[in-house]
């Protein structure tokens, strides 16, 4: 045996070790990923699942008409500010006989939330009948008490509520009439400061706005510019210009987007804040070249033949572009199209700068109403200090997520089943 | 009439004029024969005839909507007696905005001076007066343009030229809409930067160490001016970029590597759209992670080993955003090593090189270029990261390079001067324009170097 062949045979062992951890290191790597993500994806399923559901203690309420103080039902004005509140104090003074004090009553009052007020309004206001009478009903309970239900016996002991109130829930527990309850508003309420009655529907209708205007003004520019593009513009310096801008945009901080909208569409042509309209032309700038770039791919995967065929029947160029290239590359474009908006939906840095931060309770009706967007909403909600709100907040994002994730499998299967290889 | 009333009538007027044109040219057509003697298809003609409807209407009413705000402000401000002009922007911007409430009945007029009462009328006269005239402007012009397009008709017109014309200038401005994009924001930028150096000087802004933005109410308050010195900025930005960096080059290249020449297809298939999903998680997720998540554990790990952490510390932003960055980086490299052409492999293991010898000594080198570029991209996207760090990060800017202690980034002060905050003046918020111009420079310089690097790259395969 040579002398090389010995050198090497006894660097092969050496040799093997480092191939093999070589390959650990990128097992490691995208365990690591994957870790992250799966991380990422329990910690925010786990802190947000109970958010789906809040507690309801069953009461016997009187619509005793003193106590509402109202003189004249049929007088809508009275119904709308009639005294709800004092109804549910009254019950729950029934409920617990022998409190006294202030203290301990505003405790006491402190249970049921401000929102259940509403509800009994509403139900006078459906039926003037219940006047007079006693019902049994499911009452919100307040965020406080919520956390308290649905902390462990651990976490019990760190609530902040007094020992009175944890009295008070017990007693509702042993008798059953403590329950879990869909969370309704979380999915018809706007925005509100007591975490039981906040809900995302407000930014859900603010998002859809956006995205529709969005959709509107960035789909066809986009297309456009593509085609021009990829169809009819001269090889010069200025359409090199227009491509350079384009990969430079691509890459532009989305915050930079937004300083952009406040000086230039709210400070520049008066367009007011915090509505959907200027939101969506500011993510419509932000993802046009996400939107240029996917559908210039799409034309080019036209194959040339087709062209040719058209240009041989006596078709012009633009008869060759819209009745033959367009209808074949627009599932591409859609793919992108839909690829870029879920994009979009995700955005918060310029929302942030043309005011959509601002708190809104109402939802708004249309893309000219001063509104939120479920990112924004979800960063409003992880500053806030009440408790309840982090489950909101992860719970807003699973909703803002199962968004994405039905854009991105729509657009999968739009490629799948649509685009066509030739 | 709204505007959106007067754009509903507008489209309807648009099909008329498409139907008008359309039945023209048949009856052009009929006494010569049918269709065939036309110069163009009826479509051509019909579309010219609604696009002489539509362009010049839609060009003025956008003109005016731009500026008929800006106007009637300027005109109810010069109705307002000398006595009560106010003396500076700020002031003359809460006056506007006491008309406009007094005008929209949010304020009632018994409670304002009578000037301000009587320049809320004369603006609620003008708002009229203005909606209706663009009404009967559009509309005038939209039936004049229609009529001009229907007289114009002829068998012997080329009107399929002139349409595709018309598309073909449409594309066209679509496109350098990119170009008035980049140029909107350099302007909007390099405006308020240029104001906002008149007041604080740029050496100051540039190399100042102590940043404290707060300008103050009373003149004779502490540290009345603000500082707005931006090297802690900077520092805190680098800070955090390099930290996520730091996660992410070595995860996301290592990913990339083993998925383009270690992996199976099945297990490629799977693990690499899996990657990608964290690209598309939105930013504020990451926030909301790390702030409430990463940030605790972090301090817990530190305090239990003697460590004292900020709650709001440089690392935890830094991971996550390093987290959130690994897939560019991964598909950025995994685009260049799987061009790596195949004959330098089989070159390399024809030699008895290991695979792992062949990675570091053939495939990195010759993937190199591409890799840096990706890397830049990737820093890029760290510098301009925002919403992770206003959500994990803190506010005080420290001047350190612990990653155990608070920093603040460029992108969290740009957020936290511009939100709540309207007055177009203070040099506060003209700061943050200052700052967007530094990061929108820093990331176009490292964009322009990364695609050429990459660019560069591609021609020596091809």
């Amino acid at each position: 045996m040579s002398k090389t062949t010995e050198q090497v045979r006894k660097s092969l062992g050496k040799r093997y070790r480092a191939e093999k951890r070589f390959k650990a290191y990128g097992i490691a790597a995208i365990g690591f990923g994957l870790m992250a993500l799966v991380l990422l994806f329990t910690d925010i399923i786990g802190k947000g699942h109970s958010a789906f559901f809040e507690s309801y203690v069953q009461m016997d309420v009187t619509f005793d008409q003193d106590t509402l103080d109202i003189m004249d039902l049929r007088d809508e004005e009275e119904l709308n500010f009639a005294n709800y509140d004092g109804l549910i104090r009254d019950a729950l003074m029934e409920k617990f006989p022998g409190v006294e004090g202030r203290q301990e009553k505003r405790e006491l009052y402190g249970l049921i939330s401000t929102g259940a007020g509403y509800m009994l309004r509403d139900m006078l206001r459906e039926d003037r009948d219940l006047i007079g009478q006693t019902r049994t009903l499911w009452l919100l309970a307040d965020d406080d008490v919520d956390v308290y239900v649905k902390a462990g016996d651990n976490d019990r002991l760190e609530s902040r509520l007094s020992d009175n109130q944890r009295k008070w829930i017990e007693t509702f527990e042993a008798e059953d009439k403590l329950e879990l309850q869909w969370n309704r508003s979380l999915f018809t309420h706007g925005d509100s400061r007591e975490p039981e009655q906040a809900g995302i529907w407000g930014a859900v209708t603010g998002s859809f706005f956006t995205m529709i205007v969005t959709l509107l003004l960035s789909f066809p520019i986009g297309v456009a510019a593509a085609i021009y593009l990829e169809e009819f513009a001269p090889k010069n310096k200025f359409t090199d210009f227009i491509e350079v801008n384009i990969n430079n945009l691509a890459a532009v901080p989305s915050i930079i987007f937004g300083l952009l909208g406040l000086a230039v569409i709210i400070g520049l042509f008066g367009m007011p804040r915090s509505v959907p309209l200027v939101g969506g032309i500011v993510l419509t700038l932000m993802t046009l070249p996400t939107i240029i770039i996917s559908s210039r791919a799409a034309i080019k995967a036209v194959p040339p033949s087709i062209r040719q065929a058209a240009m041989g029947l006596g078709a012009s160029n633009m008869q060759v572009v819209l009745h033959h290239v367009l209808p074949l590359a627009l599932p591409g474009m859609l793919t992108g199209a839909i690829i870029g908006m879920a994009q979009a939906l995700g955005e918060t840095a310029p929302l942030l700068m043309i005011g959509m931060v601002a708190f809104i309770v109402d939802v708004p009706g249309g893309p000219l109403d001063p509104s939120t967007v479920l990112p924004v909403q979800i960063y409003l909600w992880a500053d806030s200090p009440e408790q309840s709100f982090v489950a909101l907040t992860s719970a807003a994002i699973m909703v803002l997520l199962s968004f994405l994730i039905a854009m991105n499998t729509l657009a999968v299967f739009l490629r799948k089943r649509l685009e066509r290889r030739w | 009439m709204q505007t959106g009333n007067l754009l509903l009538l507008l489209v309807v007027m648009i099909a008329g004029a498409y139907y008008l044109g359309h039945r023209r040219s048949f009856a052009l057509a009929r006494p010569l024969g049918g269709i065939r003697h036309l110069h163009s298809l009826p479509f051509y003609y019909a579309m010219r005839t609604a696009i002489w409807c539509a362009i010049p209407a839609l060009a003025i009413l956008g003109a005016w909507l731009a500026f008929d705000d800006t106007l009637i402000r300027v005109m109810v401000m010069d109705s307002l007696p000398a006595a009560s002009f106010p003396a500076d922007a700020s002031s003359a911007n809460l006056l506007l905005n006491q008309i406009g409430n007094v005008a929209s009945g949010a304020i009632a007029s018994s409670e304002v001076s009578p000037a301000v009462a009587a320049a809320a009328e004369k603006l609620n006269n003008l708002r009229e007066l203005n909606s209706m005239a663009v009404a009967v402007v559009v509309i005038v012009v939209a039936m004049l343009g229609t009529a001009w397009g229907w007289v114009k008709i002829s068998p012997q017109m080329r009107a399929r030229q002139q349409v595709e014309k018309v598309l073909q200038t449409l594309f066209m401005l679509s496109a350098t809409i990119a170009i008035l994009t980049t140029v909107g924001i350099l302007m909007s930028v390099m405006f308020e930067s240029i104001r906002f150096f008149g007041k604080v000087p740029a050496t100051d802004f540039l190399f100042g160490l102590q940043w404290s933005p707060q300008t103050a109410l009373r003149a004779d308050q502490v540290a009345s001016e603000g500082a707005f010195g931006a090297i802690p900025l900077f520092m805190g930005t680098l800070l955090i970029s390099a930290i996520a960096l730091l996660v992410a080059v070595p995860v996301g290249l290592m990913s990339a590597i083993y998925l383009a020449e270690y992996a199976p297809a099945r297990v490629r298939s799977f693990a690499k759209p899996a990657l990608e999903v964290l690209a598309g998680v939105p930013t504020v997720v990451y926030g909301f992670f790390a702030a409430l998540t990463v940030a605790p554990v972090i301090r817990q790990l530190g305090e239990s080993i003697g460590l004292n952490v900020a709650s709001e510390s440089a690392l935890a932003a830094g991971l996550v955003m390093g987290v959130m960055i690994i897939p560019f980086v991964s598909s950025l490299a995994d685009d260049v090593i799987t061009a790596v052409p195949q004959a330098l492999r089989d070159a390399s293991l024809g030699l008895g090189a290991t695979r792992s010898e062949t990675i570091k000594k053939v495939i990195f080198p010759a993937a190199l270029p591409g890799i840096m570029g990706g890397i830049l991209l990737a820093a890029s996207r760290a510098i301009g990261e925002t919403m992770i760090v206003v959500m994990a990060a803190g506010l005080a800017a420290n001047m350190t390079v612990n990653p155990l202690e608070a920093v603040t980034t460029v992108t969290v002060q740009i957020v936290t001067l511009l939100t709540g905050d309207q007055e177009f003046d203070s040099a506060k918020t003209l700061a943050a324009f200052a700052l967007g111009l530094m990061l929108f420079i820093t990331t176009l310089l490292l964009n322009v170097v990364a695609l050429h690097i990459v660019k560069k790259y591609r021609e020596q395969y091809d």
